[in-house]
């Protein structure tokens, strides 16, 4: 995944991004009203954590053996007529791509939205190649005329406002009325026109899939608008582009992830459209269908035992919705196609952590857990963040012992595991006689006096919120 | 060695399992818990075909339920008033087309649905004489569907909890772009198709035919996350619940 250009570490980003206080009013507004939303649809499943802990288990089980599943798929997608390509890195995908285009003469392909390829560069590896890419998303459109980047995994232009996106259109899209309103119906309906004929004489459509459907070779693609169907219906060659996690056993797992993603993600019992197919089917769409599966990082995030569990992620955007950090500081900040909180475990991983903004991404959050409550597939964020700072300082200071390093460590060690975190906290309760009379601790013992150079600590109160339940609704009672 | 054969030993290497034997997995894939509840309205207590109707209609599609005998009068109705609606965009749309653009498809100035093979005959029974019925054979271009007013289907299945039809493209369905590129779907879902959740449609379902899930008409959340219906799919679902 290519690091953005002299995109700084994410501290210094995020300052920039704190005073553009249009940008802020944007990302309150948008977030204010899906939280709302998301709140009001997950209430309305009363088994919501039991299918948040079936989905789990299944992305689990399958990312255990992975191996598997992906010879299964290769099978299947082949058996329906399908052509499967294996690609290591975005290099690789960009170049199969490329030469499937070529192969069938066009030099335009129409686009439904894919993060993937936002990851691997796409479009800008096909126009080194001579070939246009048309991105037919409202919000990648958006992106795409304002030549701009994606700030958000579900809805790309997020940052922009109505007006904003008026202005865009008129000054980009030279079929746009001359009359266009800030309404966001009558800019949909704009979209619509612009993109109607690039739609009906397409020969080319590259999608990515929400879901790869392991015993039946059936790709997903979950969408709203319908420029999802128009790409991977109308085309007479279809390229899909596909991380290998994004892989289910079965069929029958449907059930439990079309239950989860549209109320996740738009707060939706279901989102109005989704594209199912396998391989080929005479008669109705494209005549040939290609599947690039996508490694790029993943098999080495795959072989973390704790990070690992980023893999799970079906890409809903809750956990962007829900942090406070990335409320405040836009998506541009995290310097990746994927922002937000899972884009501060999943960047790092994927890319590795050489660069300093790589290094700096597991610290864009204050571990306040709310990604964690609302993610679908129960990916615990807040523990991969503190893992992931310790790895951070482990690449930095080439494994050598750092107080800081072992503090992280030991810290997620501890949110692991319920009686630990307790004696833990037993302990915290214990070091109050270092307050001093401000009611913080001033100055810490070291090594962790590193800590409190620059900054108070905070007094752990007399009293665990644990221990205090255990007192008063007696031992046994859990919180 | 191939970027096939890599990706694969990686992931064995990340796995740290070696290759377990299909039967094994199947077994593991098997035991996976399942907590959740296959349906969440019991159609016992509930009327599953109404709370269909109901979650439909929240999605704006236009939902009307009528008994199965009413199917043909409904379907008339619905269209001469659609193709009254529809010739009135038409004469605007052409003098606009006219002022602005040297190259407008030719075709046919009439109002015209398209009406795939296997529809159930019955119900085209009483076809208005001023709406022109078009086959789609042979196969009609993208740019003729684009001209056409809409089209009529029926479906597979229909999911009451969420307000879903499922298209598997079959028999009285079309191929998959007769119900995009129009922008009129009327859709006539019998009651005995409505399954009350995703657990029973889905198995009621063959994954060997395309599928396509929908809910309501096109529509986007993209500007400031908002729903706003209306973008590239069909603007206006009619969905006739017969039964």
């Amino acid at each position: 995944m290519p690091t953005y250009l002299g995109m700084p570490p994410f501290p210094e980003a995020a300052a920039t991004a704190l005073e553009d206080s249009q940008l802020r009013h944007n990302l309150a507004h948008a977030t204010g009203v899906i939280r709302a939303k998301r709140a009001g649809a997950v209430a309305e499943l009363s088994d919501w954590e039991q299918l948040r802990s079936a989905a789990k288990a299944i992305k689990d089980h399958t990312l255990a053996h992975l191996d598997h599943y992906l010879l299964q798929l290769e099978e299947t997608v082949t058996r329906a007529g399908g052509h499967v390509h294996w690609a290591g890195d975005a290099a690789e995908a960009n170049a199969i791509v490329a030469s499937l285009v070529h192969a069938t003469g066009a030099d335009r392909v129409v686009k439904v939205k894919s993060i993937a390829t936002d990851e691997t560069g796409l479009n800008q590896a096909l126009a080194a190649d001579g070939i246009t890419a048309l991105e037919t998303d409202l919000a990648e459109l958006i992106i795409q005329l304002g030549h701009d980047r994606s700030s958000h995994i579900l809805v790309p232009a997020i940052h922009r406002n109505r007006s904003e996106i008026r202005e865009i259109f008129l000054r980009e899209m030279p079929d746009a009325p001359r009359g266009l309103t800030d309404d966001p119906a009558e800019l949909a309906a704009a979209a619509r026109e612009h993109l109607r004929r690039a739609f009906l004489s397409a020969k080319v459509g590259v999608s990515g899939a929400n879901f790869a459907i392991a015993d039946t070779g059936s790709l997903v693609v979950v969408e709203s608008e319908g420029n999802g169907r128009m790409c991977v219906t109308l085309p007479e060659t279809l390229i899909s582009v596909v991380g290998v996690e994004k892989i289910l056993p079965s069929w029958r797992d449907l059930e439990v992830f079309l239950a989860l993603l549209p109320r996740s993600s738009t707060a939706e019992r279901m989102n109005p459209y989704t594209s199912i197919w396998s391989g080929v089917t005479p008669g109705d769409g494209p005549r040939d269908f290609h599947l690039v599966l996508l490694d790029n990082g993943r098999t080495a995030t795959l072989a973390d035992r704790i990070g690992r569990q980023a893999l799970r992620c079906i890409r809903c955007s809750a956990c962007l919705n829900v942090c406070p950090v990335y409320e405040r500081a836009g998506g541009h900040a995290y310097g990746s196609p994927y922002p937000g909180p899972i884009g501060a475990i999943l960047s790092p991983q994927l890319r590795g952590m050489s660069s300093p903004l790589d290094r700096s991404l597991p610290y864009a959050s204050t571990l306040c857990g709310a990604c964690y409550d609302v993610c679908p597939v129960a990916i615990n964020i807040p523990e991969a963040l503190v893992y992931l700072r310790s790895k951070a300082v482990d690449a930095k200071r080439g494994k050598k012992f750092s107080p800081e390093r072992a503090l992280f460590g030991v810290t997620a060690w501890g949110l692991r595991s319920p009686r630990r975190l307790k004696a833990a906290q037993r302990a915290a309760s214990a070091s109050r006689k270092l307050v001093g009379r401000s009611g913080t601790i001033r100055r810490l013992p070291p090594p962790l006096s590193g800590w409190t150079g620059t900054r108070d600590a905070p007094a752990p109160p007399p009293e665990s919120f644990r221990a205090w339940w255990a007192r008063t609704r007696g031992p046994g009672s859990r919180p | 060695m191939t970027s096939r054969d890599r990706i694969l030993g990686r992931i064995r290497a990340a796995t740290g399992t070696g290759p377990a034997t299909p039967a094994d997995v199947v077994a593991a894939y098997a035991a996976l818990p399942r907590p959740y509840l296959s349906a969440h309205h019991d159609p016992a207590g509930h009327d599953i075909v109404a709370l269909f109707a109901e979650r439909a209609a929240d999605y704006r599609a236009v939902v009307e339920r009528v008994a199965p005998s009413d199917v043909p009068a409904a379907i008339t109705r619905v269209l001469a008033q659609r193709a009254d609606e529809a010739g009135h965009v038409r004469a605007e749309f052409s003098a606009h087309a006219a002022e602005n653009s040297a190259q407008e498809p030719s075709g046919d100035p009439g109002v015209g649905f398209v009406v795939p093979e296997g529809l159930a005959g019955e119900w085209l029974g009483a076809w208005p004489e001023s709406v022109a019925q078009v086959r789609d054979v042979p196969e009609l271009s993208a740019a003729r569907l684009d001209e056409l007013a809409g089209v009529v289907t029926g479906c597979a299945v229909a999911i009451a909890e969420t307000g879903t039809i499922v298209l598997d493209h079959g028999a009285g369905q079309g191929r998959r772009a007769l119900t995009l590129v129009p922008d009129f779907h009327l859709v006539i879902v019998r009651a005995d198709q409505v399954e009350p959740d995703l657990a029973g449609a889905f198995a009621r379902l063959d994954p060997g035919r395309p599928q396509t899930l929908i809910s309501g008409p096109s529509a986007t959340s993209d500007i400031e996350l908002t729903r706003v219906e209306g973008v590239h799919g069909p603007r206006t679902l009619h969905v006739l619940l017969a039964g």
